[in-house]
């Protein structure tokens, strides 16, 4: 997609979700993170699936992705969100297994291939800031 | 080595009408079922004292909640010793597996499984999309993860999964197309299917584009009806109509996070940790399988059953798949002899159920294996829902 859609059903915010939801505004992506082992892992939850250790919370994270699947939607579902539009699964250079599910912007839908290197832009929409991402660009 | 210690058994089966736009509500499709399956097994209403089904009373619509646990209690005037519904269990026959349990342990003597859909009539009117999203004003639980990116159906979440098996293993389109070409050739031989006109790979590649790599012929079939499947216990069958099925294994394992991005590979899903569990509760094997019903929401689904189960090398399901030959009732591994979902209607998951039971007992009619048959693997769910059994006729 080359310019956001005119309708998205947004997320409920949640205690857990909020930091990932509202980080967009000071341009960050927060993700949760282990502060005993240090592992990423999404989504937020109260504790670290890894360890158990409950010192966890959100950290700010590089914004850098790769894509690991991808689907071409060609499907009205939405009024006001017209086909066609990338869906993908992000990978973050953080570390990984830790991923996002996402839309592909600013790049042509033949373009997204797995494997393409990404980078986070976020669209602000109430109150919410949507983490997408689109091609490295630098 | 059996499943909960060989004491419980499938005694019967029965299904309703099954189409499009029946006009029939979700509550009337599955007493028919239900009775047509106590009636099949040999009983009366008064001798079932358990009542098991898929999802329980959970916030959907568009017909997705056919009938509750309850709503067919209380239609039948059932007594219950026990009785169960649920979502966060394996896959669309996780509570049948536990009312296997449950009669295992005396609980209960006689069970009715049962999944009611009437999604055909109820989406008639507000269309697929809106029976998807319905009236939410937020996306919340696991779909407030994908719905705000346009991924509001299974469609787009799967087919990213078929994406990355196709880039990691070279899974063709031609290859997966296989799967709804077989769905379609063996739906022709069972009267009650939805689709029968035969198609072709052209056919397949020509229709309209869902989300890649899922055209409209990847994607199984609203329908309207139920499926009820009897679970007794072994030693209360004796004088009945049918000779019981023994359950020789089952799965019900999850070794990750319920999630439909998280999970460590990709290019496996839940149905690999059902699988691994069944085969560690038996000592049959893979070659040992006479027939397969996997489940098939999208062709990709089938693809992955294949996988799990071990019948193809890991990564090597679509190529598996290229002999169709071998995959209708005359072959040497029918899978899908009713059609499945994708030709057949989607039952959602009880389907398989139904015909790997049917195929057993030499019941299929038009559509009857051609072989003896003795062992089934029956694998049904998606993404991190997934439930499997392997069903032996003995002798």
């Amino acid at each position: 997609m080359t310019s956001p859609p005119a309708f998205r059903l947004l997320p409920e915010v949640t205690p857990e979700t909020q930091a990932f939801w509202t980080g967009g505004e000071s341009g960050e992506l927060r993700i949760h993170r282990c502060r005993s082992c240090r592992r990423w892992f999404h989504p937020p939850m109260p504790a670290c699936f890894h360890c158990r250790s409950r010192e966890v919370g959100p950290e700010v994270a590089s914004g850098r992705a790769t894509v690991a699947a991808y689907t071409v939607n060609q499907h009205p579902w939405f009024d006001g969100f017209p086909p066609p539009y990338v869906v993908a699964i992000v990978e973050l250079d953080d570390e990984p297994g830790v991923r996002l599910t996402t839309n592909i912007v600013d790049c042509a839908v033949e373009d997204v291939e797995a494997g393409l290197p990404v980078e986070v832009v976020f669209e602000h929409r109430d109150d919410v800031w949507l983490p997408l991402f689109r091609p490295v660009t630098a | 080595m059996t499943f909960v210690e060989d004491r419980a058994v499938i005694s019967g089966v029965g299904q309703s009408a099954i189409g499009r736009k029946l006009g029939r509500t979700g509550w009337d499709l599955g007493v028919e079922a239900a009775l047509n399956a106590i009636a099949d097994a040999g009983l009366s209403p008064d001798d079932i004292d358990g009542v098991a089904s898929y999802p329980g009373p959970v916030g959907a619509e568009g017909g997705f909640v056919g009938a509750t646990t309850h709503d067919i209690r209380n239609a039948l005037g059932l007594k219950s010793s026990w009785y169960t519904s649920g979502v966060e269990t394996a896959g669309q026959i996780g509570t049948l597996l536990d009312a296997c349990a449950m009669v295992a342990s005396g609980r209960a003597t006689h069970v009715l499984a049962f999944r009611s859909v009437w999604e055909s009539t109820a989406q008639a009117a507000m269309g697929r999309a809106k029976a998807i999203t319905g009236h939410m004003t937020r996306a919340s639980g696991h779909t407030a993860w994908r719905v705000p990116f346009g991924a509001a159906s299974a469609a787009n979440w799967i087919g990213m999964y078929a994406q990355r098996y196709m880039h990691e293993h070279g899974l063709t389109r031609e290859q997966m197309g296989n799967v709804s070409l077989n769905a379609r050739r063996n739906a022709a031989l069972n009267p009650n299917a939805i689709f029968t006109a035969p198609i072709t790979i052209e056919d397949y590649l020509a229709a309209r584009m869902i989300s890649w790599p899922f055209g409209l012929l990847d994607c199984d079939v609203p329908a309207d009806g139920a499926t009820a499947i009897i679970i007794s216990r072994r030693e209360a069958t004796a004088g009945l109509r049918r000779p019981p099925l023994t359950i020789e294994s089952a799965g019900s394992a999850m070794y990750e996070r319920h999630s439909w991005d998280q999970r460590h590979d990709l290019t496996t899903m839940a149905a690999h940790d059902v699988a691994h569990a069944m085969w560690a509760g038996t000592s049959l094997t893979a070659v040992d399988v006479d027939f397969a019903t996997l489940y098939d929401g999208f062709s990709y689904l089938t693809l992955q059953w294949i996988d799990a189960f071990g019948f193809a090398e890991h990564g090597k399901a679509g190529v598996f798949m290229e002999d169709l030959d071998r995959f209708s009732k005359d072959g040497d591994f029918p899978i899908n002899t009713h059609g499945g979902q994708l030709s057949g209607g989607r039952l959602h998951g009880y389907g398989f159920v139904h015909e790997a039971c049917v195929q057993l007992w030499g019941d299929a009619g038009d559509r009857q294996i051609t072989k003896d048959v003795e062992v089934a693997a029956v694998g049904v769910g998606g993404g991190p829902e997934a439930g499997c059994m392997l069903l032996r006729r003995e002798g």
